[in-house]
């Protein structure tokens, strides 16, 4: 009998390309997404070098980093527009789909390859964004590359890899009312750092991950790099295939059939070993809110800021004081004193429908707090036009929120929405660096819910205790 | 690629772990298309202030280590984005190689592809030579073939390196080229699976 293989083994084994002992492997990418912002040089490489991008029709590009959220087609910063004109030239001359900011499929290149139905399971998905990972949702291996790999996967859709170490998380039970998927990712990296995942890719399992649906498991698997892991992935099932039917690049009718029985094969065998496994109890989790200046650094809503002085490691006591110094935090200060002035709702971690139906479940029948200011930026065009539909764009802009166009915005300030200096933001994206929404922002990461929570009363609150129960 | 074969140089120490890229090039400098010119934004934050200053708090800024061109790093040194742009600037500022005890996956290989040597040791060996660079002028030799890090007095350390991204930095070759060796391997692929 042959041994028994996990998802990642298995996604693996069908792309080797070729394999030499004590060598990388030579890995197949099945998609290769392309935006604007880690590209021009790998074309220009490619210019110099005389070459080809080798497959065309599995590249995809979008527009999004530097993406107006407020008359997106004015672009005021030159050298943003010029960034964005080099992908329009690029994509013409080597011949590759570019969804440009006029076109109704632009939106987050994390947002867009699910909708678009690009992204199935068992493909090898890479694109120049360590959010890549949010494509593991699907039951896709999708990791992040930098620039000269880029380059590398437009002129061979290889790349050599190193067979990665496989980690499965399994989180049992049931996430309680009014905690969301966000706080699930946060809560696992808060709990176990910043680079736990470095070397593995994660394969999340269990009753609680079952339980997801696909956006929310995109939101999982989208934070696995926050955890150090270039990718995360969920086996495919009836959730993910439910999701896919009908989409543009799905196959169809019959073949959907097939694909999906091929689909079935993927799952991790009953046996199948892993380097590590983790175990979560999801009814222990709570909502969280970061404080600090990594992702791991976080805390259930009801928490309070951690005081350095009572570590025993130097290096560890340094760095917690240098994070609350940076955030303006007191030590041992309850979270839920912590008063904001920005909330953002968007990301290629939450900005796709679901996400603000939540948030505008909870803001509805509120005003925003009068010293915040606050804004929801769709993932896409399309779930800007769904959303509409449904009304949500009413019951934010009736509450104080802002309504904008499709992009990355505030996640990584590279068009105008920036935080400015000391000022202190509740974000839905997934990075609390240092001036990550800006110089000197503060930024506090939490879910849609809590975003939205917190922009009506000025403050973190439990938002199981602000919100009536059937809102959650 | 330059080829990387023994390097001497002056170390910088810079005693943070989770040095994450967006603290090596903010986001604000990452809107060119060109592959040079952004050594002069790497850790921007943290060596000028609001009115881009250099800061006195950042060891960086010392004339100790002008001309460093060996950077020793904390844990996960390089953790969050892909942006190349990151290693960019650490070898556009005259960076050829980090030390440090652990790194963030995509920087690593992200280091290689451009010949910078990311050396990975252990946390008590990086703390000496932390403590051995931050009192002084402090030079190190890296010898890449004998996998080796030493300095005048002694001290030597020993680094594993896969042998793949060894002869890739030994020699200074472009992976595309090699890759594109194995064409008819990559077409064959395309056939069997359909794709």
């Amino acid at each position: 009998m042959q041994k028994p293989k996990n998802i990642i083994e298995k996604i693996w084994e069908q792309h080797v390309v070729h394999h030499e002992d004590g060598k990388p492997d030579l890995l197949y990418i099945d998609l290769h997404l392309v935006h604007e912002v880690t590209s021009p040089q790998a074309f220009e490489g490619l210019r110099m070098s005389s070459r080809k991008v080798r497959r065309p029709d599995r590249t995809f590009a979008t527009m999004d980093h530097n993406v107006p959220t407020r008359e997106r087609h004015v672009i005021k910063d030159l050298i943003s527009k010029t960034q964005m004109d080099t992908l329009k030239n690029n994509c013409e001359e080597f011949g590759v789909s570019l969804a440009d900011i006029h076109h109704p499929d632009n939106g987050i290149v994390h947002v867009i390859g699910p909708e678009l139905g690009l992204t199935q399971p068992g493909k090898t998905i890479v694109c120049g964004d360590s959010h890549t990972s949010t494509h593991g949702a699907f039951g896709a291996l999708a990791f992040g590359i930098g620039t000269s790999e880029v380059e590398h996967v437009l002129a061979t859709q290889t790349l050599w890899q190193s067979k990665p170490k496989t980690l499965n998380v399994k989180v049992n039970g049931k996430l309680g009312l009014g905690v969301t998927a966000k706080d699930l990712i946060l809560a696992i990296i808060a709990k176990y750092g910043v680079n736990f995942g470095t070397g593995y890719v994660i394969e999340f399992s269990g009753e609680a991950i079952r339980a997801l649906s696909m956006e929310e498991r995109m939101t999982v698997c989208n934070m696995s790099i926050e955890a150090g892991a270039r990718a995360g992935l969920i086996t495919p099932d009836e959730t993910t295939f439910a999701y896919l039917k009908g989409r543009r690049h799905v196959p169809k009718d019959d073949e959907f059939e097939e694909a999906v029985a091929k689909w079935k094969f993927l799952a991790s065998d009953e046996d199948a070993a892993y380097d590590f496994t983790l175990e979560i109890a999801a009814e222990e989790i709570e909502p969280q809110v970061t404080w600090g200046t990594n992702p791991g650094m976080g805390l259930p809503v009801s928490g309070s800021v951690p005081d350095p002085s009572l570590l025993e490691k130097p290096s560890e006591r340094e760095e917690i004081k240098r994070a609350l110094d940076y955030m303006g935090l007191e030590a041992g200060q309850p979270i839920t004193s912590i008063k904001i002035d920005h909330v953002f709702i968007g990301s290629c971690t939450n900005s796709r429908l679901s996400d603000l139906r939540k948030a505008a479940k909870v803001v509805h029948g509120h005003k925003v707090h009068s010293s915040v200011t606050a804004i929801v930026v769709p993932g896409s065009m399309s779930i800007k036009l769904a959303a509409e539909k449904e009304g949500l764009d009413t019951v934010f802009t009736e509450a104080g929120f802002e309504w904008r166009d499709a992009g990355c915005s505030m996640c990584l300030a590279m068009n105008d929405d920036v935080i400015p200096t000391g000022e202190r933001c509740a974000s839905t994206s997934n990075r609390n660096f240092e001036g990550r929404q800006g110089n000197g922002a503060r930024t506090h990461l939490v879910s849609p819910e809590m975003a939205a929570a917190a922009a009506v009363a000025g403050h973190f609150v439990d938002v199981r205790k602000f919100a009536a129960q059937e809102v959650l | 690629m330059e080829p990387f074969q023994i390097h001497k140089g002056l170390v910088y120490p810079l005693n943070r772990s989770n040095v994450d890229t967006d603290q090596i090039i903010p986001k604000q400098f990452l809107k060119r298309i060109e592959r040079q010119g952004f050594g002069q934004f790497l850790f921007y934050h943290w060596r000028f202030d609001d009115n881009g200053h250099p800061r006195k708090d950042f060891s960086l800024n010392e004339e100790k280590y002008n001309g460093a061109s060996i950077l020793l790093g904390g844990e996960n040194f390089g953790c969050g984005s892909s942006r190349e742009h990151a290693p960019w600037a650490v070898q556009d500022f005259g960076f050829k190689v980090i030390i440090a005890p652990s790194y963030a996956d995509i920087f690593k290989n992200n280091c290689g592809k451009n010949g910078i040597l990311a050396i990975q040791v252990s946390e008590e060996k990086v703390h000496e030579l932390m403590k051995r660079a931050e009192n002084d002028q402090y030079h190190l030799t890296v010898d890449l073939a004998k996998q080796l890090v030493f300095d005048d007095t002694g001290f030597e350390v020993s680094f594993d390196i896969p042998a793949y991204s060894k002869e890739m930095l030994l020699n200074g070759l472009d992976e595309i080229g090699v890759t594109l060796n194995y064409e008819d391997k990559i077409s064959q692929y395309e056939l069997s699976v359909g794709a």
